[in-house]
């Protein structure tokens, strides 16, 4: 078989998921398969600059704003996908909450917390997150578990009062 | 632990055993952590990466005996030797081509390695073959657990834990199930598959992770969102999900075996018979025609051999593992040649039922 790009041998056979139910097959010879796996897929740009003037003009002003930590831009973001340093997520917070908002569809944090961060502050988390656990069990009528959390819970209010 | 000494085994992954291993390759749970005094890898200095490698190489070595981890400073391994880390899934592409200070700790048996200065400062993942979320997780939770009593993580109360790309912070954690999936991609359900999917959140990707493209018939299908669920929550939705796509797959499989049983005992035989007469084979091709051995194997129409044998051959005839075993560095087509030779030397004495 022949390379689709010049017309050498073709050696990898890639099948690409391009999206939702759509499939593309590529035959490329060596050469060409190395430039086409490290070109950018399609679609996986964070934060593609597409609106109105206005929203433009907004995302040129963000564009200036540099984290006084790390000196990371709300640009250098936008060109690579990765943020700077963790305080960004702070300074940057009113730029990244929409974005946020499409990746993970909520903005709050609900899993582990670390066992390094202050006792008081960690088991009001927790009983945030059992709290919720337990809704969403009661929620889908798997009352024994829940149970078990809602006893779980009630032994962490004890020891916060004490 | 040397390096070579990995060359034979095949590793935790491939060991092919565990529940629903007819279908799930493994299980892989991998969490994304970051110091909370440093930059991350990409704006860090040299000076700021070596830091950072320094001392969590150093934490990391407080519990390199009860965790039995091996350490190795990748930015002086050879580049064979880190794209033969890459093809164990040991450490990532990016991990591999990076610049700077970096690392990687691995557990005895390849149950667990922790990447230093990848693209966040900390990327741990436990891997269990077969499919074994919970045990994966629990694994690697413990680790987590006894190194942030050792570092201090940046975490804040409203994002969790902070990491490069915001499409890891939350919880950091990526569950992953890599599935063999032969009669479904025969089938053209693939497409169907994907739709449904994307609809649940969950990305799919090729064997080798993000950016790699599907071959083999390989599919891995791991969660897209990090903040605002749990990980139980992830790990159930992922769960579900899989129990869905492996009751589908056998399915099609029973129906291929029930109404197609002459046209599947000729792609099986003819997948064989090339991987053992062939006299140059690329690797895609291997894993293409190794995809059809697997498949005739776990449905009773291959005696002789066996799944962990297939998954061996599979890593094996991955472009660094054969130049090690080869021992000396070949060009593409020398690699072919050698390919080609190998699998006939392991195949020829196959018998065929």
């Amino acid at each position: 078989m022949k390379c689709e790009r010049c017309n050498k041998r073709a050696v990898f056979h890639i099948t690409d998921i391009l999206g939702p139910a759509q499939l593309k097959e590529l035959h490329l010879c060596e050469e060409c398969a190395a430039r086409y796996l490290s070109e950018p897929i399609p679609g996986t740009q964070l934060a593609s600059s597409s609106g109105t003037s206005a929203e433009i003009e907004l995302l040129q002003q963000w564009e200036q704003l540099h984290c006084p930590e790390c000196g990371a831009t709300f640009k250098d973001f936008r060109n690579t996908g990765r943020l700077g340093c963790p305080h960004d997520y702070e300074f940057f917070q009113e730029q990244l909450r929409q974005l946020l908002e499409s990746i993970h569809g909520e903005i709050r944090h609900l899993g582990k917390v670390p066992s390094r961060l202050a006792t008081p502050e960690r088991r009001r988390l927790e009983l945030a997150r059992l709290r919720r656990q337990m809704q969403e069990l009661i929620n889908a009528e798997r009352y024994e578990e829940a149970a078990r959390l809602r006893d779980q819970i009630r032994q962490l209010e004890a020891r916060m009062q004490s | 632990m040397r390096l070579d000494d990995l060359l034979h085994s095949t590793g935790e992954w491939l060991r092919g055993e565990g529940p629903e291993s007819d279908v799930v390759v493994s299980t892989r749970v991998r969490l994304a952590r970051n110091l909370a005094d440093f930059p991350f890898p990409n704006r860090a200095s040299a000076l700021q990466c070596g830091e950072i490698e320094s001392l969590l190489r150093e934490r990391l070595q407080q519990l390199s005996e009860t965790w039995q981890l091996t350490y190795w400073p990748l930015h002086r391994l050879s580049d064979l030797d880190r794209q033969f880390l890459v093809e164990r899934q040991l450490i990532s592409r990016e991990h591999a081509h990076a610049n700077g200070q970096r690392g990687v700790a691995i557990r005895e048996g390849e149950t667990i390695s922790v990447m230093i200065n990848e693209e966040d400062h900390l990327r741990m993942q436990a891997i269990r073959s077969g499919l074994q979320l919970d045990e994966a997780w629990r694994e690697i939770n413990r680790l987590d657990d006894e190194l942030s009593e050792r570092v201090c993580y940046a975490f804040s109360e409203e994002y969790g834990y902070l990491t490069a790309c915001p499409t890891n912070v939350g919880t950091g954690m990526r569950a992953s199930v890599l599935l063999h999936l032969p009669a479904l991609t025969l089938t053209k359900q693939m497409e169907k598959l994907l739709r449904a999917l994307q609809k649940m959140n969950l990305a799919v990707r090729g064997l080798y992770g993000e950016g790699t493209r599907a071959s083999g018939d390989l599919y891995q299908i791991s969660n897209q969102v990090t903040l605002g669920r749990s990980e139980e929550e992830i790990l159930r939705s992922i769960r579900e999900c899989v129990s869905d796509i492996v009751a589908w797959e056998r399915n099609v499989r029973e129906l291929l075996l029930r109404e197609m049983r002459s046209g599947l005992l000729d792609r099986v035989h003819r997948s064989l018979g090339t991987l053992r007469s062939a006299r140059m084979m690329s690797a895609d091709e291997t894993l293409e025609l190794l995809s059809s051995v697997r498949l005739g194997v776990i449905l009773g129409l291959l005696d002789d051999l066996t799944v962990p044998r297939v998954n061996a051959l599979l890593l094996q005839t991955r472009p660094a593992h054969l130049q090690k075993i080869h021992g000396e560095s070949l060009d593409s087509e020398e690699q072919d040649a050698v390919r080609a030779r190998y699998l006939r030397a392991q195949l020829r004495h196959v018998q065929l039922n």
